[in-house]
């Protein structure tokens, strides 16, 4: 067993999150998650996008991929297939992920492919000075939608459903502990995992705080969820309203991604040798 | 007149008819027979129903490009002979399927050119066959008429065939049979053009595409990872790699969008691998993004830029050299960058290996400049040598263990900006690189001393590639030196080039040609001092003359004269030497 405290997965950047923000709730729980699962620190990769969330990558001593905005699951995915020893976890802001990134969602998510995303889903653009973002609720006044959003929001969870993700679950920056056990899950977890985390933006969003949280999450298991059953992760996913239930939704066994590709089931790509042999052989076919 | 051992030839058809498929077998029948092939698909973007054609050329010496004439058409519908009965010599022949098409047919070409009536539906039905077959029995004509005997189209066929059962074997091979000997019973008269398979060492070579010279050196260069998003004309790139994927250990991916697909790319090359993406010039818009975020964590890909005609949507299926400029400054920001194009399959080989070298020698982001018609034309090559193949991974670290000074520094600033490269998952270390502008370790660092010092740590890597292109042959030149007239291009004019200088120099004139090879960094020294005291012809396929401006951004010289071609169709060889010939008037 290797231990891993979360002294070590410190770095000495200094934090730019506003107080009070629930990143640091999701930081935390990423770095206890991570304490917890005592697995090597350079077996992880954490890839980020950009926004307030992005930033998370300066803060964690772990590989890391700060990329560009929405582009967080390619990214992943390309590492992923280059090195599957490597546990890939992915953080996304909502507009990243839901808006700019939203096109690669549903495809790494029926492709399986071994990646955990956690969203943080704020509501809002934060490092942009608050503007709309996807799953604002409809009538959600800000500067880009001062008479109140006009269309619906996006459900992150019904979407990741329908899109075969083989892991959906919410958390919520106000309980860390138990986000942190849905991290370990959807560490844990063989394939695409989707962890929606309701985050708070204390600057630019008063509307969903955590007080408006706190008065509406309930916790699916202590509800005799199932989480096996399609349907009913269906049916709690469209819970928006007076009650918001967080935990795991659904999750199922299915082959990931890699399993089908003969050409890595024995090693890594990146520890198969690189120069080609038959060759040759080959380039006979065209004469 | 009869002409010996040249030829050129169009198969023309539905779409969907498979004419290409008869093109390449055809092709490759000569190749057998020791000659020099060009064959080239003129589609136009829809699978059924429209006209597709194949030209190809045969001859004992290099060829490069579609001859503007045909000597010997086979037309497998009406409609290809209504479209291209004027391009027949004047002694040509036409093979047509007498069932389908009246010899009373306004669109037979006139007296004097060889009506060649073959039954092929008839022939068909004989064979119990599909109708495709017909397409064999027509290529059986053909070498019956040209001369050229039925050995190596069987062979081709076999082997072709082989892997769809002995029973399609021996029907495709009976088909060929068929026509040849149809052929040999009807037409007595012996034909302008005869083709002969030539004995002794002329089976050296190879027939492919650019996109399979550019997939085999990709192969060669130990790529093991391809993302890429359907777009012709590099989809074929793109296909070869799958299809080999397996065998040689190569991942592929087809991407939701170009997006995804640098993206993937870029992952998997910071994570370690040899990675590469294809696609065209739509296609590449979208990648732009990811090429600047590249071009800032340093990390080595190889993007094979296959033009067609634009802009936007443009003509899907036909060539251009319109985003020259384009590749140049994709990308917001600055960054070094390189730039290849290479002008032939050989250089689309070997240029392919050294793009993989330098993107990891120097971690920075190399386009391959390629265009439709180097990349979907089979042309003859010399078979490639394994033995020349070398892979440099540059200053990458050993995956094992880290034993470095710790912090692992992923962005150090060296004298030569080209930091010790480290991926994830090696032990004793962690990788941090960021998009951001970020400090040594690669965490976020905006302060003003710091941008500049990283900003000019990524340029000094840019020097080191300029000092590094002695290393290649960044630019080629062609003929004499002492010549008056320098003709300049890149990529895909280059054997159209060397064919209209060919027939120049034969014609008694004094010049030569200089292909440019390198883009960025561009060679300025060795350019300028090809073209000093020269009168200079610019050929490129665009409106702007793209070359030449930036010849004139990099040298200061201007070129004289402008030959450029911008209707999607490549140059062919008399077309640019009257063209020449009037600029030099």
């Amino acid at each position: 067993m290797t231990s891993l405290t979360r002294e070590d997965l410190k770095t000495e950047q200094p934090i730019s999150w506003c107080p009070g923000c629930g990143n640091f709730g999701i930081l935390r729980a990423l770095q206890t998650a991570l304490v917890d699962l005592k697995i090597p620190r350079e077996k992880y990769l954490v890839v980020t996008g950009i926004g307030c969330h992005g930033k998370l990558f300066n803060y964690i001593n772990i590989n890391g991929f700060h990329g560009i905005h929405g582009r967080v699951l390619p990214f992943a995915t390309g590492a992923k297939l280059a090195n599957h020893d490597l546990i890939v976890l992915g953080f996304a802001g909502d507009g990243d992920q839901y808006d700019e990134g939203l096109g690669h969602f549903p495809h790494a998510a029926r492709r399986n492919i071994d990646v955990k995303l956690f969203t943080h889903d704020n509501k809002v653009y934060g490092l942009t000075t608050g503007q709309t973002s996807p799953t604002s609720p409809q009538g959600y006044k800000s500067k880009t939608s001062p008479g109140g959003a006009i269309p619906t929001p996006i459900n992150p969870l019904m979407l990741a459903l329908a899109s075969n993700a083989s892991f959906v679950a919410r958390g919520f920056v106000g309980d860390v502990t138990h986000m942190k056990e849905l991290m370990k899950a959807a560490i844990q977890h063989k394939g695409f995992a989707l962890v929606d985390i309701l985050q708070v933006c204390i600057t630019f969003n008063r509307a969903q705080t955590y007080q408006f949280y706190r008065d509406r999450v309930y916790k699916l298991e202590e509800e005799n969820h199932d989480a096996t059953d399609l349907q009913q992760a269906l049916k709690r996913s469209r819970e928006t309203g007076d009650r918001i239930p967080i935990g795991i939704f659904y999750q199922e066994e299915r082959p990931v991604y890699r399993a089908r590709l003969p050409q890595i089931k024995t090693q890594p790509l990146i520890k198969q040798p690189i120069k080609p042999t038959k060759l040759k052989q080959l380039l006979r076919e065209f004469t | 007149m009869t002409r010996t051992n040249e030829i050129s030839l169009l198969i023309g058809g539905q779409a969907g008819a498979g004419i290409s498929a008869a093109g390449l077998l055809l092709g490759k029948t000569f190749l057998r027979g020791g000659l020099h092939v060009f064959g080239t698909i003129d589609y136009p973007s829809l699978i059924r129903g429209g006209h597709n054609f194949y030209l190809l050329r045969a001859a004992t010496r290099p060829v490069f490009a579609q001859w503007d004439k045909i000597d010997l058409m086979i037309a497998l519908d009406e409609r290809t002979l209504e479209r291209h009965r004027e391009e027949l010599v004047s002694d040509g022949g036409v093979i047509f399927d007498s069932d389908e098409i009246s010899p009373d047919s306004p669109n037979l070409p006139p007296s004097g050119v060889q009506r060649y009536a073959v039954p092929l539906e008839s022939i068909v039905k004989e064979l119990n066959a599909p109708k495709v077959v017909q397409n064999t029995i027509a290529l059986g004509a053909a070498l019956g008429i040209l001369g050229y005997g039925i050995t190596q189209l069987e062979e081709i066929l076999q082997e072709t065939f082989k892997a769809k059962g002995d029973k399609i074997v021996s029907m495709n091979v009976d088909a060929a049979r068929k026509g040849y000997n149809y052929a040999h019973e009807h037409f007595a008269s012996e034909f302008c053009c005869q083709l002969k398979p030539r004995t002794g060492k002329h089976h050296q070579h190879m027939l492919l595409t650019g996109n399979e010279a550019v997939g085999l050196g990709a192969i060669a260069a130990g790529c093991k990872f391809i993302a890429a998003y359907p777009m012709t004309p590099a989809s074929p790139l793109f296909h070869f790699l799958i299809a080999q994927a397996e065998r040689f250990g190569i991942v592929t991916l087809q991407a939701e969008s170009e997006i995804a697909a640098i993206n993937m790319t870029i992952g998997a090359a910071y994570a370690g691998l040899r990675a590469m993406t294809s696609t065209s010039g739509g296609g590449f818009c979208l990648m732009t993004e990811g090429l600047s975020m590249a071009g800032m964590t340093e990390t080595p890909v190889v993007i094979m830029l296959g033009q067609r005609t634009g802009p936007s949507t443009g003509l899907p299926t036909y060539t251009a050299q319109g985003d020259l400029h384009f590749a140049l400054h994709a990308g917001h920001g600055e960054f070094p960058r390189v730039v290849i194009a290479p002008g032939d399959i050989r250089e689309c080989f070997q240029l392919t290996i050294d793009a993989f070298n330098l993107a990891e020698e120097f971690q920075t982001p190399v386009i391959l400049l390629t265009d439709k018609h180097l990349i979907e034309s089979h042309i003859t090559t010399q078979t490639f040598d394994t033995g020349l193949v070398s892979i440099d991974r540059g200053k990458l670290l050993p995956m094992e263990r880290y034993t470095g000074p710790t912090p692992y520094l992923r962005f150090k600033l060296v004298d030569d900006g080209i930091s010790p490269r480290l991926v994830p998952g090696t032990l004793g270390a962690t990788v941090h690189a960021d998009s951001a502008e970020h400090g040594e370790q690669g965490f976020v660092n905006d302060t003003a001393d710091n941008t500049r010092q990283m900003a000019d740590k990524r340029f000094r890597k840019r020097s080191e590639i300029q000092k590094a292109l002695s290393r290649y042959d960044a630019v080629k030149t062609f003929g004499s030196k002492d010549a008056d007239v320098t003709l300049v291009g890149w990529g895909s004019t280059k054997g159209v080039v060397l064919e209209a200088v060919e027939i120049l120099q034969e014609e008694g004139r004094s010049l030569n040609f200089l292909q440019i090879i390198f883009m960025a960094p561009f060679p300025a020294q060795l350019v300028s001092k090809a073209l000093k005291g020269k009168t200079t012809i610019l050929v490129e396929s665009n409106r702007t003359a793209q070359l030449g401006s930036l010849i004139r951004e990099q040298t200061g010289h201007r070129v004289a004269h402008k030959i450029l071609r911008y209707d999607g169709r490549p140059f062919n060889p008399l077309q640019l030497v009257a063209r020449i010939k009037e600029v030099l008037k």
